[in-house]
């Protein structure tokens, strides 16, 4: 591929957390050029005092985060690095940023700051501390999940409230800014016009549910996880992954009677297809006590046969020994400093057959700083 | 004006979940999505009902949330007639969106290289749940099947507990934000070449991805056990404290807190005993069951004060119905009302302002067919 579509767009990253740091990777992924702006010591406690924790933990997570992107370091309180800093901002066609509100404004990052530097801007805002004052919802995905009704998806009726086990808000917040900062440039570049953009873990983890909500604004029932083997609360029996006599098997929809086509159960066979959302605790008990009388293999064989929507449950080391997943080529080793390496994954967006694996390490603070002075500020 | 996309044309020949809700953010940012359905049945959505619950009228609830602000236009695919009023559509068309297994656009004769020849402009997108390659190629993209196949449902599981699945419909959603991202991207390029693209994502990628810290953690490091929850670094061992704890009356979620600091709480004084130690993963489960037992002796209230008092990020854990009573809620102006067939439909809102504004349409999800002969006037089919 000679060029890649996001090819010739400057990001300015000014991300602490897991949500911005995404974000900024996926359009360095697509052909953006993603500057990270890093403040020097000094600014950068005046900067974290009201950040509780920075989320980069060690060498490989700064690594898988911001690989592909450019440092640039200044300090806000040299006059000198305030104008270069605002000739980049000049420059740039994007912004995304995980301040909260005084911390922007004391850095005179605000849109209506940027505005008047850069008038076609996208400006965008992954809020931390709530604009609409929900502070702690906002601030962390444990917390925007535990406020966000999520936590009574996952897990069985029996346990309790049940946290996701991944940076779910923060993860889908960054791919929706991708999708909004692309949209915005759309419009810039048709209309000369910038934008705001404004989002938050919350309002993102609703959205998710948009399904669940949706129905429960017009059943006013609250969604009720499954007693047994959960897989999701609005779906009715056979819905979920149980266990084999060697393994776990996932199964997803399908009438009950094709399901005893390979199950040959008597007991199932009692059970009318009406009755698969009501009963589906007894149901897919039955179900259950079955599946775990024969091996994996053998249940697929039955279900393969049928065409029916079951697939065996596989952990990493699994999936890297299948060949559906050789195919996909989705490591690549990521060449860095003094002959070390590692092995990332890569965006999983194919453009024109092109798989798009960009193996440039992470920066070292302020690698690029001299570059982008004698490129941007003349 | 925040439409984003205001004059694009999508055609969206896909069902169920994930293309679906590529589509909707489409239509949220001011596209103009329009359905193409089969004759007969539609999208299988329409008929997927959940928890025994239907609309006004008998139909999906699941169905309207995604889509809404859409048009539905109806037809035979097999038809040959009808398929040369789709294919002067496409001619018109800046994007095509499709999750139908690998080789069903091919047989009907509107795959990528033969669209390309209507209309090279166009930006071609498509979902598959494993590739368009291999064994898996030709099986169903289903969401509870690709969680399984993606290793997720081990990594969502407590220690050496069985697998546990996302109650939510994550491999779908991912996929169709991802499609998203692609289609936007060659959208713009395409205003500086005006060349047309061929996007295409599957299910398993998208989940990989959503994967990709811990993944990459466990791909670097092959000693360790993913079984063990050593690999997931959230809420794992090193993360006690966070997590959510059943107190008197309810439950509360606490996050970025130390042990050391919570042993400092009133009540918490036994947890003293095992922070010292560097032996702390052995200890895992007594610090556990010291924690319970502490956060159950007092009410949820009790707590917050408690922790608040403390500086440590805390909440109550909200169902839906202690959530909508909320203030910060209804500051969030997260419903929408939409009107479809008549019919008042309550549901959710794209959730970006842009703008200072949220987006919103009184655009409800189509009737099978609603548009067809406004579109067949518009377009001269």
């Amino acid at each position: 591929m000679k060029y890649l579509p996001l090819h010739g767009i400057v990001v300015l990253e000014f991300n602490q957390y897991y949500s911005g740091l995404c974000a900024g990777l996926r359009l360095a992924d697509l052909g953006a050029r993603v500057i990270k702006v890093e403040f020097e010591s000094g600014s950068q406690q005046h900067c974290s005092s009201a950040i509780p924790q920075l989320e980069i933990k060690d060498d490989l997570t700064w690594q898988t985060l911001n690989r592909s992107k450019e440092s640039f370091v200044v300090n806000p309180e040299v006059a000198g690095d305030r104008v270069c800093l605002q000739q980049l901002i000049r420059e740039a066609q994007v912004i995304i940023h995980d301040f909260h509100i005084q911390q922007l404004q004391q850095l005179g990052l605000g849109y209506q700051e940027v505005k008047i530097l850069n008038p076609t801007i996208v400006h965008t805002s992954i809020s931390r501390l709530g604009d609409s004052g929900w502070k702690e919802a906002c601030s962390n995905d444990v917390l925007a999940q535990a406020t966000s009704g999520i936590a009574y998806t996952t897990g069985d009726a029996t346990d309790p409230p049940t946290i996701i086990r991944f940076k779910i808000s923060e993860y889908l917040t960054g791919n929706q800014a991708v999708q909004f900062i692309i949209a915005a440039l759309i419009r810039a570049h048709k209309l000369g016009r910038g934008a705001c953009l404004q989002l938050s873990l919350l309002e993102t983890l609703l959205d998710l549910q948009f399904e669940f909500l949706t129905t429960y604004f017009h059943s006013d029932a609250l969604p009720l996880r499954a007693a047994y083997k959960n897989a999701h609360p609005l779906l009715s029996a056979p819905y979920g992954i149980y266990q084999t006599s060697d393994g776990y098997i996932a199964i997803a929809m399908m009438p009950l009677h094709k399901l005893n086509q390979v199950l040959q159960s008597d007991e199932l066979g009692n059970f009318s297809q009406a009755e698969a959302f009501s009963r589906r605790d007894e149901i897919k008990c039955i179900i259950g006590a079955r599946l775990l009388t024969q091996p994996t293999h053998f249940w697929m064989k039955g279900f393969r046969a049928l065409d029916l929507w079951v697939m065996p449950v596989l952990s990493w080391k699994d999936l890297r020994n299948c060949n559906g997943y050789k195919l996909l080529d989705m490591e690549f080793r990521v060449l860095m400093e003094g002959k070390k390496s590692f092995i990332a994954t890569r965006c999983p967006i194919t453009i024109n057959g092109f798989r798009l694996k960009n193996d440039k390490p992470a920066p070292l603070k302020g690698e690029h700083t001299i570059v982008l002075k004698s490129t941007f500020l003349h | 004006m925040n439409q984003l996309l205001h004059g694009t044309l999508v055609l969206d020949f896909s069902q169920f979940l994930s293309g679906p809700s590529c589509g909707l953010r489409l239509a949220d940012m001011g596209a103009r999505v329009i359905k193409v359905e089969r004759s007969g049945t539609g999208d299988i959505c329409r008929q997927l009902y959940v928890s025994d619950t239907t609309l006004e009228g008998g139909e999906s609830t699941i169905f309207h949330a995604v889509n809404r602000n859409k048009e539905s236009y109806c037809i035979n695919l097999k038809d040959e007639n009808a398929l040369h009023k789709i294919k002067k559509l496409m001619a018109k068309a800046d994007v095509v969106i499709h999750n139908f297994r690998p080789g069903v656009m091919q047989k009907i004769g509107l795959d990528y290289p033969s669209v390309f020849r209507i209309n090279p402009q166009i930006i071609y997108g498509e979902i598959s749940g494993y590739g368009t390659e291999g064994e898996w190629s030709h099986l169903p993209g289903q969401d509870l099947l690709l969680q399984a196949v993606s290793g997720i449902t081990y990594n969502n599981a407590e220690g050496t507990q069985s697998p546990v699945p996302l109650g939510v419909a994550v491999a779908d959603i991912m996929a169709g934000t991802h499609l998203a991202q692609g289609i936007l991207a060659c959208l713009l390029q395409r205003l500086r070449d005006n060349k047309g693209a061929y996007v295409q994502i599957s299910m398993l990628e998208s989940l990989l991805d959503f994967q990709f810290e811990v993944l990459t953690r466990y791909l670097n490091k092959e000693d360790c056990n993913q079984m063990a929850g050593n690999v997931s670094d959230r809420l794992s061992e090193a993360r006690l404290p966070d997590g959510i704890y059943k107190t008197a009356d309810g439950f509360i979620a606490i996050a970025n807190a130390s042990l050391a600091s919570i042993a400092q709480l009133e009540g918490c004084s036994s947890l003293k005993q095992c922070i010292d130690t560097k032996d702390l993963p052995r200890k895992t489960g007594q610090i556990k069951n010291l924690l319970a037992e502490a956060f159950s002796a007092k009410s949820t209230a009790a707590w917050l004060s408690i922790l608040k008092e403390a500086h440590v990020c805390c909440t109550n854990v909200l169902n839906y119905e202690e959530l909508l009573k909320s203030e910060g809620y209804k500051l969030l102006q997260m419903e929408q009302e939409v009107i479809s067939g008549g019919i008042k439909v309550r549901t959710t809102r794209c959730p970006v302002w842009v703008d200072g504004q949220i987006l919103a349409s009184a655009k409800g999800a189509p009737a099978l067919g609603e548009h067809n002969n406004a579109i067949d006037r518009e377009f001269c089919l």
